[in-house]
């Protein structure tokens, strides 16, 4: 018998220590209990029970924008696979490095709609870069390869594996990764010379230049982010970052602007308008970045530099698009740059740099917080500064609290800061900060969480407590859904339809009920000391931060508005910020 | 600017895919999913050996669109190529229609006689129906069959646009 003959359960867990894996988020049931019986005889790669499959997804993707690594999950046939597509729609959107393997009913049950059958690959095809049926188990080992393959080259993404229970427990031959070629996909990295000459064209003449970076440079890899900085800084232009590519380059950073969009900041997106070279490097053009599409950056050359060729031109017309790995793009056009002796027009700059100073004293993200009642920024603000001079990772939700996290937390480095930013999931952050910290033992995970968002995962403090992951859940609670209830308060004539988080848990008695650790602040004076409790203690810890209820977000770009429309503060009675056609967009 | 009125135009586009099952959902997933349209689609599998199939498409939009929709095909896993033979130089497309007329008498006579002129042949005859098989450009179909429409025409099937770039060079 050769040594490569195995059954195919066998086959999925050589495959996945071949590829490097060492830890599956998964959840057993029965099509996928040979591979279960398979993890139980090895030591090597590590399965995490989670408590719901969608949290599986989730907990692989902050495993994998943490480490650069592909993100692995294990879900069974059927309602294991239905409730993984979230997140997979989740990873497809911010562009993360998934493998998710679905049991599936036995080849000849196939479409008989058998118990627990679904058609995976066909509800799985529009929300995964791709996926495969496997119903052979020699075609096992390639396939599994090509999907890690397909997961971590040109822009990432999920890739579904979907393995019928025959195929598992049937013997025949592995194919190692060595011996395995794709065929088609392999996508450009190197970029184009001429398209970078004529960038760089641009970009020496330029008088109102704005770099406008995205999540296509922390998933290129640190060496693009410090190509990135390096490039930034020799030509002294500024930054702003999307709340995909926060990190990328240093926050702290004078020339760095902040994020844009729309809860970005007055300096970020007034630049945007009124810049004359915008050279875009890992972003998408997407609508909560442009605002109203005909007035966006409407005097500007635009370069764009993106791996995936129809990120190009889908929303926005570029003058000079670059497709390449950023990276390798950046790379070169730093080379290019030195050798052409490039000097930026200095004295167009320092009116630049005027302009966009006064814009700056506007201190669009200032706040006022006094007395007792504990500001949501303040908060954010506080946990920065507590968390900053340590390993820390940050996660969040969705709602007013991402938000206020990307707004007042200073991101220093990639692969920091993990957030749905495509999808919007809320429920995204608390399973993410587990995958986080399964990386990242020793490092503090904190997950910036709104009591609505919160709940929509909590059940993973289950997880969290048996694999003594001490996860901190930071809730901004405001008792509202607060970005509906903001939204509702401009479009809606503050009529809060279902918008108040009714017969909310205590949340101290829930941790408890865990095993897990809870705190209430409800007192600006005494927040800071309970912070650092929070962090302090070694177990997983819902900090419930009971925060001024009537906050909105602000900036704001009302939607349907262009850039240089951003409000400050709520509009007047009169000002009817948001027109009709504004009021169909999300 | 993006809020100029662009021309909507129509483009010939062919997809060198891997024959494997699920490949024409994703394309026409692809389509569907994202609001494209497909004026004609046509596929089979064009060289065995390398399970390779060829599928022909007809989409309209505007320019930018166009653009898109080649760069979606382009980025799906079992695409091979994307060649628009609307803009990569000439190309020649053909279709075939069979086409069925029901009638008797001058309808009847009249029928076979713009079948004719338009070199189409008769493939089946009943003393009350003929089927007519058509090939030729979309434009020379749909003239036929607006024709054959007084006469008595009861069916209409479709191949959809196979096309091919003129001269030496290959997909």
């Amino acid at each position: 018998m050769s040594m490569d003959r195995m059954n195919g359960a066998q086959m999925v867990l050589k495959a996945l220590a071949e590829q490097g894996v060492e830890v599956i988020f998964g959840y057993p049931g029965g099509a996928v209990l040979p591979i279960y019986d398979a993890i139980f005889q090895q030591n090597q790669i590590k399965h995490v029970l989670v408590r719901h499959e969608q949290a599986a997804v989730h907990a692989a993707e902050g495993y994998a924008r943490s480490t650069g690594k592909v993100g692995c999950v294990l879900v069974t046939s059927g309602p294991g696979a239905t409730n993984a597509v979230t997140g997979l729609l989740d990873a497809m959107m911010d562009s993360i490095p998934i493998v998710c393997l679905t049991g599936q009913v036995p080849t000849h049950l196939i479409g008989n709609d058998a118990f627990q059958e679904a058609d995976t690959t066909g509800i799985t095809r529009p929300c995964t870069k791709h996926n495969y049926l496997v119903k052979k188990t020699d075609d096992l080992g390639r396939v599994m390869h090509e999907a890690f393959h397909v997961a971590r080259s040109g822009r990432p993404g999920p890739v579904v594996v979907d393995l019928p229970k025959d195929v598992l427990m049937k013997e025949g031959e592995y194919t190692p990764a060595a011996r395995v070629k794709h065929k088609t996909y392999k996508p450009q990295v190197k970029a184009d010379r001429a398209a970078l000459e004529e960038a760089l064209d641009l970009i020496a003449n330029a008088k109102k230049p704005i770099f406008y970076t995205g999540g296509g440079v922390v998933n290129s890899g640190p060496a693009a982010c410090q190509l990135l900085t390096q490039l930034v800084r020799m030509t002294g232009y500024p930054i702003t970052q999307t709340l995909m590519g926060l990190g990328a380059y240093p926050a702290s950073d004078p020339q760095h602007l902040g994020m844009l969009g729309m809860h970005g900041t007055y300096e970020a997106n007034w630049a945007m308008h009124d810049c004359d070279v915008m050279i875009c490097i890992g972003a998408r053009f997407d609508d909560r970045v442009t605002g109203r599409l005909d007035a966006f950056s409407p005097g500007s050359k635009k370069i764009q530099i993106d791996i995936d060729p129809s990120s190009i031109n889908k929303n926005v017309r570029v003058d000079v698009p670059v497709v390449g790995d950023v990276a390798h793009a950046l790379e070169d056009l730093i080379k290019l740059y030195k050798a052409r002796q490039i000097r930026p027009d200095a004295s167009a700059l320092k009116d630049w740099w005027t302009q966009i100073e006064e814009w700056r004293a506007v201190d669009c993200l200032k706040f006022n917080q006094d007395g007792k009642i504990i500001k949501p920024q303040y908060a954010i603000q506080r946990l920065y500064e507590l968390t900053k001079g340590r390993e820390t990772y940050i996660t969040t939700e969705v709602g007013q609290h991402q938000m206020w996290a990307a707004q007042h937390y200073k991101f220093e480095r990639p692969n920091q800061w993990m957030t749905s930013g495509g999808l919007g999931t809320m429920g995204y952050g608390f399973p993410a900060a587990i995958g986080v910290q399964m990386a990242h033992p020793d490092a503090l995970v904190v997950d910036v969480s709104g009591e609505a968002s919160f709940m929509m995962n909590m059940q993973e403090l289950g997880t969290a407590i048996q694999y003594r992951l001490p996860v901190k859940v930071f809730i901004l609670n405001n008792q509202y859904m607060g970005m509906v209830r903001q939204w509702q308060e401009l479009l809606h004539g503050g009529r809060y339809s279902e918008s108040y988080s009714e017969a909310l848990p205590d949340f101290v008695k829930l941790a408890e009920a865990f095993g897990a650790h809870g705190i209430v602040a409800d007192d600006a004076a005494t927040l800071d000391e309970q912070i650092k409790e929070m962090i302090e203690i070694d177990k997983p810890v819902i900090f419930d931060c009971r925060v001024d209820a009537s906050e909105n977000c602000f900036p704001m770009i009302p939607s349907g508005a262009p850039h240089n429309q951003i409000l400050l503060g709520p509009p007047g009675e009169d000002n009817d910020a948001i027109g009709d056609e504004g009021k169909v967009l999300v | 600017m993006s809020n100029e009125v662009e021309e909507i135009v129509t483009h010939t586009i062919a997809v060198l895919v891997d024959n494997e099952s699920g490949v024409l959902a994703r394309v026409i997933g692809l389509f569907s999913g994202r609001g494209y349209n497909i004026e004609s689609l046509t596929v089979a599998e064009v060289d065995p050996a390398e399970k390779l199939s060829r599928i022909t498409l007809v989409t309209s939009g505007t320019p930018m669109v166009i653009e898109q929709i080649k760069a979606q095909l382009g980025r799906l896993v079992p695409v091979h190529k994307v060649r628009d033979l609307t803009v990569d130089g000439p190309s020649v497309s053909r279709e075939l229609a069979l086409v069925k007329v029901v009638g008797s008498g001058e309808k009847r006579v009249e029928s076979l006689r713009i079948a004719d002129i338009f070199r189409a042949n008769v493939v089946d005859s009943t003393n009350e129906s003929f089927v007519f098989e058509i090939v030729g450009k979309t434009d020379k179909l749909d003239a036929f069959i607006a024709l054959m429409e007084p006469l008595g025409l009861v069916d209409v099937s479709r191949t959809g646009v196979a096309a091919i770039a003129r001269g030496t060079g290959s997909i």
